[in-house]
């Protein structure tokens, strides 16, 4: 176990956690890893968990009829990938694949959830933390709408 | 200044709308030492007079090379010239990435779309003093994969053990096997040290200035971040007007401004 408190407490996403809280929550997390190519979970199926990245490349694809699959959005090492999980009706919006060979800690989400409904301190200092990421890729979107390099300007 | 006649001597094909040429003086004599991220007035008879930046290595001047997007009248003849053709052209004019002054500090290049041509002068330069720099990382966005200008050159930037090379793109099919998502998101994960870095951007405007607040964000103050201004201008000497950008003329002022110059102007709407 102490070898996943420490990669916890080296992840950006939980910088700055007190051991005790990395212990607490790293009762919900075990390590797990993708052979490139491998698909990590699928649009629709229930969202019971989330990954921290802590090597290679995952895709998030979204099928379009007749063209296969699109990427929209790639994460990588330091980054946090699902947070579906969180609301209702916990179901994962997109694909997710291992690109590249990949691993992370995998999250249980009913586990956490548990934990975080005895401990609403720690339940509020971790939604601050995805709030976060959901601003951020809302805002990467928000982006990637407004064509940054497009044909209509000129470079 | 009159344009002196130029012969196109290499035509690159990057994507269906993008294209590279290479071309000497006529006459046979050096074309004039340029500075990275000046630029050339482009002559075609009959036709009309487009500012296109330099993109090939200032270290080698026999020829010019031009990256360009064909967009309308003038790009779309320059795009039709075969080999032999020639251009009249006028320059080199403006101001320049900071590349001397820069020297001892940490270079970030972020470039959107085409932008990069303008910048790759200044990494041929940085990258053939490297021992005057400290880190140097270039991120580079495009629409899709197809759309990477000097693919070559950036595997090859990418294979170099001194320098940090990023590429990410806003669509891609699973044949691409790198990153996607906007070039911003990119800076995050930049190694330098904001305290000692100079940053050269350019891309459209709308993406110089999403990139800036994230460089902002990393602690680099505006006064050592670089933009490219490349609106539109005609006689490129200060003299018609066309290219006033509040108090300064992109033409003889620019096209290149540090940041801390211009930010009152940058966000300013219909200037
Ligand atoms: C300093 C400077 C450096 C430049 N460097 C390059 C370069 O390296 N490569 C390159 O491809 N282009 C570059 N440009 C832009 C290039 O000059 C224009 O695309 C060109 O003048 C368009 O002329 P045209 O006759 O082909 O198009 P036009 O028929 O005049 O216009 C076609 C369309 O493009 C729009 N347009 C024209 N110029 C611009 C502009 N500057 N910005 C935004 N929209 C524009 C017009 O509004 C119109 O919608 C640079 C511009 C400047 C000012």
């Amino acid at each position: 176990m102490q070898v996943l408190d420490k990669v916890l407490s080296e992840h950006p996403f939980f910088k700055g956690f007190k051991d005790s809280t990395l212990e607490l929550l790293g009762e919900c997390a075990r390590p797990v890893q993708f052979a490139a190519g491998k698909t990590i979970f699928r649009e629709g199926e229930p969202a019971d968990s989330f990954y921290l990245l802590t090597h290679g490349l995952v895709t998030l694809d979204i099928h379009l009829p007749g063209k296969g699959p699109v990427t929209i959005q790639t994460l990588q090492e330091g980054e946090v990938l699902g947070w579906a999980w969180l609301f209702p009706p916990a179901k994962w919006h997109f694909d997710a694949c291992a690109l590249q060979l990949t691993r992370a800690i995998r999250f249980d989400g009913r586990c956490l959830m548990g934990k975080l409904e005895q401990n609403p301190e720690l339940g509020f200092e971790l939604m601050k933390r995805f709030s976060q990421v959901i601003v951020e890729r809302l805002q990467a979107a928000r982006l990637q709408l407004l064509d940054l390099y497009g044909s209509g300007t000129r470079t | 200044m009159l344009p002196r006649p130029y012969r196109v001597i290499r035509i690159t094909r990057h994507t269906h709308d993008t294209f590279t040429l290479e071309m000497e003086p006529a006459d046979g004599n050096p074309a004039p030492y340029f500075q990275p991220g000046q630029f050339n007035m482009l002559y075609l008879f009959g036709v009309g007079e487009v500012p296109i930046s330099i993109s090939g290595d200032p270290g080698h001047t026999r020829a010019y090379v031009h990256t360009i997007r064909a967009v309308g009248t003038v790009t779309e003849a320059l795009c039709n010239l075969k080999i032999g053709a020639q251009v009249g052209l006028r320059g080199p004019f403006g101001s320049s990435w900071p590349v001397k002054e820069a020297e001892g500090s940490d270079i970030v290049i972020a470039a959107g779309g085409i932008g990069l041509a303008p910048l790759r002068p200044a990494l041929y330069h940085v990258l053939a003093h490297r021992e005057r720099y400290g880190k140097v990382v270039l991120l580079y966005g495009t629409r899709t994969p197809q759309d990477l200008l000097y693919r070559k050159e950036l595997e090859k930037w990418r294979g170099l053990f001194h320098t940090q090379v990023e590429v990410t793109v806003d669509h891609a099919a699973r044949d691409w096997f790198g990153r996607v998502g906007v070039v911003t998101k990119l800076i995050p994960g930049a190694r330098f040290d904001p305290f000692h870095t100079k940053a050269f951007v350019c891309g459209p405007e709308v993406m110089m200035r999403f990139t800036v607040m994230e460089l902002m964000g990393r602690g680099v103050e505006t006064e050592n971040i670089f933009i490219s201004m490349e609106r539109n201008m005609k006689c490129a000497v200060g003299f018609c007007g066309h290219c006033q950008y509040g108090p300064t003329f992109i033409c003889k002022d620019g096209p290149v401004y540090p940041y801390s110059q211009i930010q009152h102007l940058f966000k300013t709407r219909e200037l």
